[in-house]
């Protein structure tokens, strides 16, 4: 199969097993031969390194364009701070212009509205990227800087490693918020990672509503099952969504967690389910 | 002198509005003639830069000073550079707070006392 597959790993709630059935899934894919990639785009806190252990080969910087004003050149017109909509950059008097480069979307507005071209980018680093590879598994990883706050474009540099023809899976952070927005945008498919407790199914609506928005096929894998009540089961069937994997609530799941195994490896009896599993994405 | 006061109405008699970059108002007081005029806040419900662009409405309207409740770091940052004094921690009125400025028992700021985005969920 040389065309490529793009399955994103979401939640709304955090906590529901993502990066569990995102690494067992990945090492079983490339078990049955496929090319397969893991892209870790939850940058804030990456995870998926524990249990893939990579061998880490490469590292890559990730910058973003903030604004630098040349006080020399500004004439103190206040065009900068009028475009901006997330009040990044911001006049006071005379030649005196702020600029709070953590709340720039680097949009790059100000720069081209500025009269006089008094404002030029600047690079931040907002975090890097490790490459590597798990086995037979591709491996990469966003990790963000601490206090940096722009995750989106970090995770849309960690999606452009997806390479042509792989089984992509990538692990998208908890929530429905932009970046999930961004690390699930252009997926070919969503698997949303939910538990059947009440706060599981809260989530799970609002991360349907959010795939359902941006027109992306999407199926339900219910972790810990058998955990809390059926009205996340009742939900799908009344939503005609299909329920693709149930991973029990089995304590030796959480043992094998605990000590960075693989679930596939350490319980063979998971192991049919992750298989159906990979031939329903190849198959996708 | 021109100083604004955070406010959660559009007179002398409304409360002061705890927050500073979402208070509902900002009146804007002549304290030598106590005339005064009161400012919307557009940045209420703005998703991020509340503070700033609340700075920025207070700067623009020429205020010396202002009084408010708390303050985050942005605003700070923003006022200060305006070189506009804050003082935070006032309740009551529109007019108790600025009785106290008068009275000089208001106590300027020394830096942000709330962190950023205090304002989101008050």
């Amino acid at each position: 199969m040389s065309r490529g597959f793009t399955v994103a790993v979401a939640s709304g709630k955090g906590g529901t097993g993502k990066t569990t059935i995102a690494v067992n899934l990945a090492h079983i894919a490339a078990g049955l031969g496929r090319k397969v990639q893991y892209l870790d785009c939850d940058v804030e806190e990456p995870n998926g390194h524990i249990f893939l252990k990579p061998q880490i080969t490469g590292r890559r910087a990730v910058t973003v364009d903030v604004p630098q004003v040349d006080t020399d050149k500004c004439t103190g017109c206040g065009e900068c701070g009028r475009i901006c909509q997330y009040s990044a950059i911001v006049h006071i008097t005379g030649n005196n212009v702020l600029t709070f480069e953590q709340l720039c979307h680097s949009c790059g507005g100000c720069i081209r509205i500025c009269p006089v071209g008094a404002i030029k980018p600047r690079l931040l680093a907002i975090g890097e990227i490790e490459l590597g590879t798990a086995g037979n598994v591709g491996f990469v990883q966003g990790r963000l800087r601490i206090g940096n706050v722009r995750t989106p474009s970090l995770i849309k540099k960690v999606k452009s490693h997806i390479r042509k023809g792989c089984l992509a899976i990538v692990d998208v952070p908890p929530g429905t918020s932009c970046p999930v927005v961004e690390a699930v945008k252009g997926a070919d498919f969503v698997l949303l990672v939910t538990e059947p407790t009440p706060f599981g199914l809260n989530d799970l609506k609002l991360a349907v509503a959010l795939v359902r928005q941006m027109g992306l096929p999407f199926a339900v894998a219910i972790n810990r099952y058998g955990l809390g009540n059926d009205e996340v089961e009742k939900y799908c069937k009344s939503e005609n969504i299909e329920i693709i994997l149930k991973l029990p609530d089995d304590r030796r799941i959480a043992e094998a967690y605990s000590t960075g195994q693989m679930v596939v490896d350490a319980l063979c009896e998971y192991k049919e389910q992750f298989l159906g599993l990979a031939h329903v994405m190849a198959g996708r | 002198m021109k100083i604004a006061v955070t406010s959660q109405g559009g007179s002398l008699d409304s409360q002061v509005d705890p927050r500073f970059g979402r208070a509902a108002y900002f009146v804007i007081v002549d304290t030598s003639t106590m005339e005064f005029e009161a400012i919307e806040n557009q940045n209420i419900a703005a998703s991020g830069g509340a503070g700033i662009g609340s700075a920025k409405t207070v700067i623009d309207a020429g205020v010396q000073a202002v009084l408010t409740g708390n303050c985050g770091p942005n605003a700070h940052k923003t006022l200060t550079a305006a070189g506009i004094r804050l003082f935070t921690c006032l309740s009551g009125t529109v007019a108790e707070a600025i009785e106290t400025y008068k009275s000089g028992k208001a106590v300027e700021a020394s830096g942000p006392n709330v962190k950023s985005h205090s304002g989101m969920d008050a």
